[in-house]
């Protein structure tokens, strides 16, 4: 391996306690924030998110959790499996997929289930993330369902694994391996996307081949992925039937520090917004109006609205909605306000289409997922 | 756009992972070698050094029971109970 992949000298302090990370430099990838090297996990700097509606590749998070990792893949070589319980098992090569099937594209946000879990209070185990373990990309590939049409999944079959080229390094250890319900997996929207805005996808983010999940947290969009196969009873595995479980309720959360009586995969994201025109204490001109401007996306209905308020929450003035990629995608608002001088708090809130609206406490699970609290940011207006 | 461009012929696509050799060291201390021999295996130890800070001797010995049981992280027992010590006295407080 090669050494150096920080940038020398220079740290970012994420806020919250712990929080400084080595700005790092790995092939392909502007500077990002470091978490861990093996294996490696990048965070992108916050500031990217108010430079382009898309996130660039090389800009993107990065998150696995094998730390043997694919690092040369013979692409002569290399094939996409469908097995299990269907009619005719395929094995695909790039091409393969590209010349026998429709391409497709969508935009669609990749969100870690444990972004922003640095801010949990309590704090809880895991990796301790600021807001930047997202990213919204073009993705270009095929339907999920109609490569399983071509296989032709037999009767009785229930959910869908899918599984990558990065290994576990010790041989006991579960492998990486996630499922789908058959249904989801074959709602025509699910993809396997060989580009990433309108380019390979990068190494880090799953090249040759990843899943596409819309509005379904970054942990079923299987990376380097080589195997799928339909199974006729749910699958048992790990990754699914102990990790990435939340609260089996409405608001999956739980009293902080208790733990939940029964649990559920992790599913869709809850609704977010951000503020990302200013930093958080910020100063910014009393004279002048402030343009002040954002993101908002949730798990799929779309934004219905996005406001701000500069009182804790008594009031709201609504911001005006940008360019709509789609309801999977960032959407993005903005407001023109003239703030009053001294110390402001603004804080944000989006409501989706769905009628899920952010809260203005935190709500608070185990495993720290799913955080989507109303943000605040302090301007100091002179 | 993407869909229409040819494909290129096939070809072995490689990745240089670059690694500090600080992401596997901790901080001098009784256990520290032992917990540097036995955790760094599977992965680097900023996983242990970015974790929430004060946190107590109960979280290390979850944590390094979680390693073994659900990781299958060979630890002799009296190894384990070392190397959660040092965790504890190193970040828990
Ligand atoms: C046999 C493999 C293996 C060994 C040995 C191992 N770990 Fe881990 N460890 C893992 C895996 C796998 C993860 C989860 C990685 C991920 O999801 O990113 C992990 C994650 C962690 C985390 C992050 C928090 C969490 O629970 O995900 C910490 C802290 C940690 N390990 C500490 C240790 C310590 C301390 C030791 C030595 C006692 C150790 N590890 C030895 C496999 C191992």
């Amino acid at each position: 391996a090669l050494l150096g992949g920080r940038v020398s000298a220079q740290d970012v302090t994420l806020p919250f306690a712990n929080g400084v990370r080595p700005l790092v430099r790995y092939p392909g990838k502007r500077p990002l924030i470091g978490l861990t090297s093996r294996p490696p996990q990048l965070e992108t700097p916050f500031g990217v998110f108010n430079e382009t509606l898309l996130t660039p590749n090389d800009a993107f998070f990065v998150r696995y959790h094998m730390s043997d990792i694919p690092l040369s893949i013979d692409m002569a070589a290399w094939r996409l499996t469908i097995g299990g319980h269907v009619a005719r098992p395929l094995s695909l090569s790039l091409d393969d997929l590209k010349r026998q099937f429709t391409p497709t594209d969508i935009v669609a946000v990749n969100q870690c289930s444990g972004n922003s879990r640095g801010f949990f209070s309590p704090r809880v185990g895991g990796g301790q993330l600021g807001n930047g373990a997202m990213g919204n990309a073009r993705w270009t590939g095929v339907p999920l369902k109609a490569v399983l049409e071509k296989a032709g999944v037999k009767s009785g079959g229930k959910q869908v694994t899918f599984n990558g080229l990065d290994n576990p390094p010790a041989p006991d250890m579960p492998d990486f391996v996630k499922a789908l319900d058959l249904d989801h997996a074959t709602d025509g929207e699910v993809m396997l996307a060989w580009a990433m805005n309108g380019e390979d996808l990068p190494f880090l983010n799953g090249y040759p081949l990843r899943l596409v999940v819309p509005g379904y947290f970054g942990t079923y969009w299987v990376k380097h992925l080589s195997d799928i196969a339909v199974l006729d009873a749910p699958f048992e595995g790990y990754w699914m039937k102990t990790a990435y479980r939340v609260p089996d309720n409405d608001c999956q959360c739980v009293p902080v520090g208790e733990k939940p009586a029964a649990t559920r995969p992790i599913g869709t994201f809850a609704v977010r917004s951000f503020l990302t025109s200013h930093a958080d204490g910020a100063t910014v001109s009393g004279a002048d109006a402030t343009i002040l401007s954002g993101i908002a996306f949730d798990g799929g209905s779309g934004i219905a609205k996005v406001e701000l308020s500069l009182d804790g929450g008594r009031q709201w003035v609504a911001a005006r909605l940008g360019d709509d990629l789609g309801r999977y995608a960032f959407r993005p608002w903005t407001l023109v306000l003239r703030l009053p001088r001294g110390a402001q708090a603004v804080q944000v809130r989006a409501t989706a289409v769905s009628g899920e609206t952010q809260p203005m406490e935190p709500l608070w699970n185990p495993a720290g997922y799913l955080r989507n609290v109303v943000e605040t940011v302090r301007l100091r207006v002179a | 756009l993407i869909a229409l461009a040819a494909a290129s012929p096939p070809r072995t696509v490689t990745y240089a992972l670059p690694q500090t050799e600080e992401d596997f060291t901790l901080p001098p201390g009784e256990g520290a070698e032992l917990t540097v021999g036995n955790c760094a295996a599977c992965h680097s130890l900023d996983y242990i050094r970015t974790q929430p800070r004060g946190k107590g001797a109960q979280f290390w010995k979850d944590n390094v029971a979680k390693m073994i049981a659900v990781y299958k992280a060979p630890i002799a027992p009296a190894d384990a109970d070392a190397i959660a010590a040092y965790l504890a006295k190193t970040y828990g407080e």
